[in-house]
C-alpha cells in the first residue's frame, strides 16, 4: 500500500491530435512502465479502431512508478480519457476519479472546442489543472499566443504552462515534476470501511468482466466479499491488481489508489458505472454521489446485407454490448431491409465505431439507415411516446405535438471560415447564442436541433472549414417544433427504411433531394417507376425513372448458351442483394447510397 | 426423328484483333496444316461415335478468321464430316470471311471444297466507322467482296454493327438502306456492345468515348426491324434477318437448342445422351488444343437445360415450344412470373408456344432475368 502523500491521480485533457496519447506513451516510457521492446506506439489506445483513428474510446488507466527529484518514489495513476464529444460521459467519470489534470494544447493550433468541453468538466469537478503546451518544436508553434488564448478562453492562469514536445521527449521530466509539485495528493482513511468508485468496466475474454476502481477509504483485498451498493449485488474478489499498463496482480489496494478487480462477473451490464463498492461485512455509511447513466441520443437501424447473416449480427451485437453498455439495440423488421436491429448510440462517432467494429471484427456486410434522434410525441389523449424510429410514428391525427432534442453547440474555427459556418448553422435552424474571438480564432455558440446535426452537419462543417473547425455539443432541452414524417414511395409503395422525420419547412427540399438521388440509384425497369416523397397523403416531390427500352444480347450463338446460363445463375445469386417493392427491385447498394449522408 | 445435328469448327486466328471482339482469337501466325487437320479429325471422330447414325444438317467454320485457314484444312474437315456422318440433303456449309481482297481471291477454292454459304464480316459501309472498328477493309472493298461472294456462293450473308459512337438514327437508316440494296438474302445486324476485356472496354472505362444510350439503341433496333421487313428480309431472330427460307440453318440449331459438335479451340457443343443434355467445351488455347488436352463435359440439370433452351429459343420470332410439363413449371412461382411478363406485354403464351412480343425481344435479358433470376 502506498502512503497517500506519495500518490497522484491525474488525467490528460486534450483535443484529438494535440498529443495526449503521445504524451501518455512518453510518461510510461520515461518511468519505465514498459521496456522499449514492449513499447508499441500509443500503448493506451489498444483497440485497433482507436489506434487507427487516433482516438480513445474506453477509459484506460496506467500506474507509473516515479522517482522524483526530492528522492521519494511516487505512484502516478494516469487515467486516459476519451477525447470525443460522444464520450463526454466517460470523460466525466474518469475525471471524477482524479485530483488533477494535465491540459494539453497544441502550441500551434491552440484551444479547440473539445478541449474546452473537457477542461470545463475538469474544472466542474474541482481538479487542479496544469497547462501543457505540446509540439513546441514545430516551426508554427506560438506558445505566447496560445498561453494568452488559454487565459482568455478558459480563464485559467497559463503563465507557468510547461512547454514540451511529447514526440522528442523534450520537457517530459518537467511534466512529471509538476505532477508531484502542483497536483494535490488524494485524501482517505485506510482504517475506515471500504469505499470505492466503480469507474469503468469492460469484458476481457480471459478474465470475464474487469472492473476499474478508485479507492477512497479502506482497503480492497483479494478474497474479500464486496457489495455494490447501487446494484445491491455481492461478489467475492478473485483478483486485485494494477495496470502498468500490463495487468499486474497486487495484494491490496489502499486509499487514493486506482486499480482493477475481477469477481466472476459475467456481463458488463451488471456493473453500473458510478456505483459505490464497499465491504459486505463492514459497509460504509454513505454511498458516493455516482453518475447519471448515459443515454443514447442517436438511433439508426442496422441490417445485414445478406439476410442469412442475421443471427451472426445478433451475436456480434451481443458481444459488443458486453463491453459497451451505452450501446443499445432491439430487433426491428423492415419491409425494405428485412430483419435487423434498431440501435441507440451516444452520438454519431459512437454509431460509426460500432458499425465499423461489426463489419471489421465480425466480418459482416451491413446497411445502416439514416440516423435519427429521439422524439417525444405527445398524443391528443395525453399520452407521451418516445419515438426512436420514424417507421413507428403514430397516425398524425392522434398527435397533439412533437418535441425534439436541442443541443448547445460550440464551434471554434479560424475566422476566415466563420461566414460559411454561420450560414450552415442558420440553415440548420440554429439560434446564435454567442460569438467571440480569441486572436484570429472565432468561437461561436449555437443552439441547434439535434436532428439537424445527425444529418451530415459534422461532415459539412469539416468541409466548409477545410477541417479546421472543431465542434462540441451538449444536450440542453426538448422543444416543440413543427415536425412531420416524410415517406418515400417507389412505384406507389412506401419504402419504410427511407422514412425520416423532418421539420415541415425542410421537408420539400429534403424530399426533392432524396427523389433525385433515388432516380439515379434505382436501375431502370421495363416499366416506368414514379419515385415520390410524401407527407401523409400529400406528395411533395416526384421524379420518374423512365422505362428501360433495350436490354438484349446482340450475339448469341453456340458458345453463348453456357454464358447465358452462368449469367442467369449469377443474377439469381445477386437477387439476394436486391429488395423487392411491389415489382421494383432496389439493389441494397442503392439504400446504402441513398442513406449515405453526402456533403 | 432425331434432333438436328450440326458441327462448328473454330479457327482461332485473325490478321488483327478487332477492338470490340471478345471471342477466343489470336493473332495470325504460320500454322502446321497437317497438325490442325489431325487435331480436328480426332475430335470429329470422337463426337461422331457419340452421335452415330445421324446426318449433319450443317457445318460452320467460324472464328477467328477461317478464311485465313489453309485450304487443305477446310477441305479435309468437309471430307471427314462427309465420311463420318454424311450430309443431309440441302445441308448448309458456311464459312466466315473478311471482305479483304486477299481473302476474296480464295472464294473459288472454298466453294470448290464444298462451302455453299459465305458470311462476310462487313461491319459497316462507312470508311471512318471501319477504321474505328479496327477493320482491315474499306467500304469499297466490302462491296467488291459482297459482289464476288454472290458470284462464288449460292448464299451470302453479311454483318453490320450499329449504335457506334456518333452514329445518329438517320445515319444508321441510310447505311442500312445501302446495305439492303446490295441484295444479300440474309443480314446480321448487331448493336455494338462493350465486352469486358476488349480494347473498347478499356477506352470506355477511360472515358475516351461513351456507348450509345439505350433509347437510341432501341430506336435503331426498331428502325432495323421496320426497314428489313419492308425490304423482304424480316427479322427471324433478335439480330438476324432473312428472306423466307434463307435463315441460317446452322444458327437455327443453336436457337432451337438442337445438338451440335464443337471442334477447334474454345468451341462449345451440346449433345443429348440418354435424354440428358451434355455441355462440352474444348480447351481455349490452340497449343493445348493441338496437344489433345481433355474437353470439359458437364451434364446439365433439367433446370439448367431449360434455362439455355429458353435463352436461345425466345430469341426466335416463332418462339419456343413451352408446355406445362416443362421443367420451368417445377419451380415455385412459375405461373406468377409468366403472368406478369404476359401482362406487361413482353411475352405471348398459348399453352404450347412461348414467344417474345416486340417489346419483349428488345428487353429479352430482362425477361430471362424475371423468368430465371
Amino acid at each position: 500500500m502506498t502512503p497517500l502523500k506519495n500518490i497522484r491521480n491525474f488525467s490528460i485533457v486534450a483535443h484529438i491530435d494535440h498529443g495526449k496519447s503521445t504524451l501518455a506513451d512518453r510518461l510510461i516510457q520515461v518511468t519505465g512502465g514498459l521496456t522499449v521492446r514492449e513499447m508499441k506506439e500509443q500503448v493506451l489506445d489498444s483497440m485497433e479502431l482507436e489506434r487507427e483513428r487516433g482516438i480513445t474510446i474506453k477509459a484506460q488507466t496506467v500506474r507509473l512508478k516515479y522517482e522524483a527529484k526530492d528522492g521519494e518514489t511516487y505512484i502516478l495513476n494516469l487515467i486516459d480519457t476519451p477525447g470525443h464529444v460522444d464520450f463526454t460521459y466517460e470523460v466525466s467519470r474518469s475525471l471524477y476519479a482524479c485530483e488533477g489534470a494535465l491540459l494539453v494544447v497544441d502550441a500551434s493550433q491552440g484551444v479547440e472546442a473539445q478541449t474546452l468541453a473537457n477542461v470545463y468538466q475538469a474544472i466542474d469537478v474541482d481538479l487542479e489543472i496544469v497547462p501543457v503546451l505540446n509540439k513546441i518544436d514545430l516551426p508554427a508553434a506560438d506558445p505566447d499566443r496560445v498561453k494568452a488564448q488559454i487565459e482568455d478562453v478558459i480563464g485559467i492562469d497559463a503563465s507557468d504552462a510547461i512547454e514540451i514536445s511529447a514526440k522528442t521527449g523534450m520537457g517530459v521530466p518537467d511534466v512529471l515534476e509538476a505532477i508531484i509539485a502542483r497536483l494535490p495528493a488524494p485524501k482517505g482513511d485506510e482504517t475506515a470501511p471500504l469505499k470505492a468508485l466503480l469507474v469503468d468496466s469492460w469484458y476481457d475474454p480471459y478474465l470475464g468482466v474487469v472492473v476499474l476502481v478508485r479507492i477512497y477509504d479502506g482497503v480492497m483485498k483479494k478474497g474479500m466479499r464486496i457489495r455494490m451498493m447501487g446494484a445491491k449485488a455481492t461478489y467475492t474478489l478473485e483478483q486485485v491488481g494494477v495496470s502498468t499498463p500490463k495487468k499486474t496482480p497486487v495484494d491490496e489496494l489502499g486509499p487514493g489508489e486506482i486499480g482493477y478487480f475481477t469477481a466472476s462477473i459475467k456481463e458488463v451490464a451488471e456493473t453500473a458505472v458510478g456505483d459505490t463498492i464497499t465491504e459486505e461485512k463492514r459497509p460504509c455509511e454513505k454511498a458516493l454521489p455516482g453518475f447519471k447513466p448515459s443515454v443514447p441520443v442517436v438511433f439508426c437501424g442496422i441490417f445485414p446485407v445478406d439476410a442469412a447473416d442475421f443471427e451472426d449480427l445478433r451475436e456480434a451485437m451481443g458481444r459488443l454490448r458486453l463491453n459497451d453498455s451505452s450501446f443499445e439495440y432491439e430487433m426491428e423488421t423492415s419491409a425494405a431491409l428485412g430483419f435487423g436491429f434498431r440501435c441507440g448510440f451516444l452520438g454519431l462517432l459512437h454509431l460509426e465505431i460500432i458499425r465499423e467494429r461489426l463489419e471489421r471484427e465480425f466480418n459482416l456486410d451491413l446497411i445502416t439507415t439514416a440516423p435519427s434522434v429521439v422524439y417525444d410525441i405527445f398524443l391528443t389523449d395525453g399520452e407521451k411516446i418516445e419515438l426512436h424510429n420514424p417507421a413507428d410514428m403514430p397516425d398524425p391525427v392522434r398527435i397533439d405535438h412533437i418535441e425534439e432534442p436541442w443541443i448547445k453547440a460550440t464551434i471554434m474555427a479560424p475566422d476566415e471560415y466563420l461566414g460559411g459556418i454561420l450560414k450552415l448553422c442558420e440553415e440548420r435552424r440554429g439560434v446564435q447564442k454567442d460569438l467571440t474571438y480569441a486572436g484570429s480564432r472565432a468561437m461561436v455558440v449555437y443552439e441547434l436541433p439535434l436532428n439537424e446535426v445527425v444529418f451530415d452537419f459534422y461532415d459539412r462543417l469539416k468541409s466548409i472549414s477545410k477541417g479546421y473547425a472543431s465542434f462540441d455539443y451538449q444536450l440542453i432541452d426538448h422543444r416543440a417544433e413543427s415536425l412531420v414524417k416524410m415517406q418515400i414511395l417507389v412505384n406507389e409503395e412506401p419504402v419504410d427504411a427511407l422514412s425520416i422525420i423532418v421539420h415541415r419547412d425542410k421537408a420539400e427540399a429534403r424530399g426533392r433531394a432524396m427523389c433525385e438521388k433515388l432516380k439515379d440509384l434505382i436501375p431502370r425497369h421495363q416499366f416506368k417507376i414514379p419515385v415520390q416523397a410524401a407527407i401523409g397523403g400529400r406528395v411533395i416531390a416526384r421524379e420518374t425513372i423512365a422505362a428501360l427500352r433495350k436490354d438484349v444480347t446482340a450475339k448469341c450463338y453456340g458458345g453463348d448458351a453456357t454464358r447465358k446460363r452462368k449469367l442467369l445463375e449469377k443474377q439469381k445469386e445477386g437477387k439476394k442483394k436486391m429488395r423487392q417493392f411491389g415489382r421494383v427491385e432496389i439493389p441494397q447498394e442503392a439504400f446504402i447510397k441513398a442513406l449515405k449522408i453526402d456533403s | 426423328m432425331t434432333a438436328p445435328l450440326g458441327v462448328y469448327v473454330h479457327w482461332p486466328y485473325c490478321a488483327r484483333i478487332c477492338p470490340y471482339c471478345d471471342f477466343n482469337v489470336y493473332k495470325n501466325r504460320p500454322v502446321d496444316a497437317g497438325a490442325w487437320g489431325q487435331a480436328l479429325t480426332r475430335d470429329l471422330e470422337h463426337y461422331a461415335k457419340r452421335t452415330q447414325g445421324r446426318k449433319l444438317q450443317s457445318l460452320y467454320f467460324g472464328g477467328g478468321t477461317p478464311s485465313l485457314a489453309p485450304i487443305p484444312v477446310i477441305e479435309s474437315v468437309i471430307e471427314v464430316c462427309a465420311r463420318l456422318w454424311g450430309f443431309e440433303d440441302g445441308a448448309e456449309i458456311t464459312l466466315e470471311a473478311n471482305p479483304t481482297d486477299a481473302e476474296q481471291s480464295r472464294f473459288e477454292a472454298f466453294a470448290g471444297a464444298g462451302v455453299n454459304r459465305l458470311s462476310l464480316g462487313v461491319q459497316s459501309l462507312r470508311d471512318g466507322a471501319l477504321q474505328f472498328l479496327g477493320r482491315d477493309h474499306d467500304a469499297a472493298a466490302a462491296i467488291r467482296a459482297i459482289e464476288a461472294a454472290q458470284k462464288a456462293f449460292p448464299r451470302v450473308t453479311f454483318d453490320l454493327i450499329y449504335a457506334r459512337p456518333g452514329q445518329s438514327l438517320d445515319h444508321w437508316r441510310a447505311e442500312l438502306a445501302e446495305a439492303l440494296a446490295l441484295g444479300a438474302s440474309h443480314l446480321s445486324l448487331y448493336q455494338l456492345t462493350i465486352e469486358p476485356g476488349t480494347a473498347f472496354d478499356v477506352a470506355v472505362d477511360k472515358g475516351r468515348w461513351a456507348p450509345a444510350g439505350d433509347d437510341l439503341c432501341a430506336d435503331m433496333f426498331d428502325a432495323a426491324q421496320e426497314m428489313t421487313a419492308a425490304a423482304g428480309l424480316p427479322a427471324y431472330e433478335i439480330s438476324n434477318h432473312a428472306a423466307p427460307g434463307e435463315e441460317s440453318r446452322h444458327n437455327l440449331i443453336y436457337w432451337t437448342y438442337g445438338d451440335y459438335v464443337g471442334a477447334g479451340p474454345g468451341a462449345h457443343g451440346r449433345l443429348t445422351e440418354n435424354g440428358a443434355r451434355i455441355a462440352v467445351e474444348t480447351p481455349l488455347s490452340p497449343k493445348d488444343y493441338l496437344a489433345g488436352a481433355p474437353h470439359e463435359e458437364t451434364a446439365l440439370s433439367p433446370r439448367e437445360a431449360e434455362m439455355e433452351r429458353l435463352s436461345m429459343g425466345l430469341r426466335l420470332h416463332k418462339g419456343v415450344a413451352f408446355a406445362e410439363t416443362d421443367a420451368f413449371f417445377a419451380e415455385a412461382g412459375a405461373y406468377e412470373k409468366l403472368d406478369r411478363l404476359v401482362g406487361d406485354g413482353l411475352l405471348h403464351w398459348d399453352g404450347r408456344t412461348l414467344c417474345a412480343a416486340a417489346d419483349g425481344r428488345r428487353l429479352l435479358n430482362r425477361v430471362l432475368y424475371e423468368l430465371f433470376g
